[in-house]
């Protein structure tokens, strides 16, 4: 069974029909990427997933439990986290702070312990604990990003184009992370303009265009595939 | 020099009253980004509850005073819900006109169950007469005079500044230290990323006008305490006053509407003693003008740090 599964969503902004009529799953253990040019629909289709915005028809379940009626706010302790497109982290928190609040719907007690995890994990954060978020730069800000997903232990870990503006090496660094969050169990479901990157990870991908998805298939597939290689690596 | 320093001492009483409101605006702004143009009122609310519950009931008068927090903080909650939940998505023009309807809504009210005459309100406490440190420092109707009886300290204005440093401490606590309190910071930051970390934005707001309203029903028996006059328009014009402390320091900046507040209160009661009696406010309202002018986000307006 899959952990994620989307059947057929419909989303609309006001009258403008975003996503029309999509469907994939995520499954325990994977990386799963969704690429595709710019407005094509995939952080609406995040965003949906995560409960900020509603489908007008369609299914979402996790862990084969409805989350259509489920606000987003009582998602996240289900166990889903996304990090969202354009980092939107606590700018006038401190780092520390802003740890704290991705363990938000955590017992108090366990948070100063996954607190020290994430320091372990990042430790460019740990020097910079005190700092006000908003002080970070770029790419610090990212991996503050990511690791206040973390901090509410989730198992499937949604990534909205974790990349984005940053330096190669910092790039690197990230897709770095990325595999190493996954080595240690947690699924990810990821969406990159870098699709070259996206598909060397992922297990599976699926390509969106326009408000659907047009194909999909094992990521070496795909990285491999003259359609894909023209419209998004370039070639 | 005596003069000044009881200038500046009533400006610091009137100031904290101003900051205990400002409280309230700045909050709602911060985190509802609305403008409650009904706050003013929620205030009037307050010192009439107070005042009933002492004067008609014979309540003492800390359960008059505690039972005016219960009241408005209910309130805040109930005008919240009805009045502004419903407008989340429209635009900030609606809302603007709903609180200006809600305040006169308010205001009607309390005309129509307290008429509209005049409250005397009574004294919420008295000092012991006494005569302290060899007769310097003597204690009558309610009034410390000090250095020859040329300084004069009404117990309320004590009591009005002890109130107002006990919230700033309480507030500035809970606002840093608690998990409800980060939690509202984060909302006032970014709703939708607040949701994602799980924090119910609906019940933050709600929340958010409670305590603001709270506070206003301590300003309003505060206020009616020193200027014990009380009319269903009592609340509008400190209202306005405590809505420009708050845009002096910063609207959404809690240290700003302290600040401001204090400010706020201090100069026009400087403009009152030394340029006339009647331009107090004129002074009060031109020195923000100029502020805004030199540093249009306030005292302590956010600087925003916004990195690619
Ligand atoms: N808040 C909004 N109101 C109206 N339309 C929106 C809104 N957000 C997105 N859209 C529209 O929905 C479509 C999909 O947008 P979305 O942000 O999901 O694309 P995307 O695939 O994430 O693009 P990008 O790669 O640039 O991030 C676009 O046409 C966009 O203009
Ligand atoms: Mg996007």
């Amino acid at each position: 069974m899959s952990l994620l599964k989307v059947d057929d969503i419909h989303v609309y902004y006001g009258a403008i029909h975003a996503i029309k009529g999509v469907s994939f799953h995520v499954d325990e253990g994977e990386i799963v990427t969704l690429i595709g040019a710019n407005g094509a629909g995939k952080s609406t289709t995040l965003n949906t997933v995560a409960g900020l915005l509603k489908p007008r028809s369609g299914l979402i379940t996790f862990d084969g439990k409805s989350l259509n009626a489920t606000p987003a706010a009582r998602i996240v302790s289900q166990g889903m986290a996304l990090c969202p497109e354009g980092r939107r982290i606590f700018q006038q928190m401190t780092v520390k702070e802003n740890l704290e609040m991705g363990g938000y719907t955590r017992p108090p007690k366990e948070i100063p312990g996954s607190i020290e995890e994430m320091f372990t994990r990042f430790p460019r954060l740990k020097e910079r604990e005190k700092q006000i978020a908003g002080t970070l730069s770029g790419g610090e800000q990212q991996m503050l990003a990511i690791a206040r997903a973390m901090m509410s232990r989730p198992r499937l870990l949604m990534l909205d184009e974790p990349s984005m503006g940053l330096a190669p090496i910092l790039v690197e660094q990230i897709f770095d992370i990325i595999k190493e969050l996954h080595a240690a169990g947690v699924t990810i479901l990821l969406i990159e303009q870098n699709a070259q990157a996206a598909l060397s990870i992922a297990d599976r991908a699926y390509v969106m265009e326009t408000g659907n998805i047009t194909m999909e298939g094992p990521a070496d597939d795909l990285l491999h595939n003259d359609d894909v290689r023209k419209a998004y690596l370039g070639d | 020099m005596i003069s000044l320093l009881s200038t500046l001492l009533n400006g610091l009483s009137l100031g904290s009253v101003y900051a205990i409101i400002a409280l309230g605006y700045t909050m709602v702004y911060g985190i509802a980004k609305m403008l409650n143009f009904a706050h003013g009122d929620v205030i009037m609310v307050g010192a009439y509850i107070s005042f009933v519950a002492i004067f008609y009931w014979g309540l003492p008068p800390i359960l008059g005073f505690l039972l005016a927090m219960v009241v408005c903080t209910v309130l805040g909650i109930v005008i919240e819900s009805l009045a502004y939940k419903p407008l989340r998505q429209a635009t900030s023009l609606a809302v603007l006109i709903t609180a200006i309807g809600v305040s006169y809504l308010l205001q009607n009210s309390a005309q129509l169950i307290w008429g509209a005459n005049p409250k005397a309100f009574p004294a919420m406490f008295s000092l012991p007469d006494a005569s302290l440190f060899g007769g310097s420092v003597t204690i009558s109707n309610n009034t410390i005079s000090l250095l020859n009886d040329q300084l004069k300290i009404s117990g309320n204005m004590i009591l009005t500044i002890l109130a107002c440093v006990a919230i700033m401490v309480v507030l500035t606590l809970f606002i840093n230290k608690t998990k409800m309190g980060k939690a509202m910071r984060c909302v006032s930051e970014d709703k939708g990323a607040a949701e994602l970390m799980g924090v119910n934005v609906n019940l933050t707001i709600s929340l958010t006008f409670a305590i603001g309203s709270a506070l206003a029903a301590v300003a309003g028996v505060l206020l009616c305490a020193s200027y014990p006059s009380l009319q269903p328009t009592t609340g509008a014009m400190p209202g306005i006053k405590a809505f420009t402390a708050a845009v002096f320091g910063g609207i959404g900046s809690i240290p700003g509407a302290m600040i401001g507040g204090i400010l706020l209160g201090i100069i026009e009661k400087l403009g009152q003693t030394y340029v006339s009696d009647q331009l107090g406010d004129a002074f009060a309202f031109a020195v923000l003008i100029i502020v805004l002018l030199v540093k249009p986000t306030g005292l302590m307006g956010k600087k925003v740090h916004e990195k690619v």
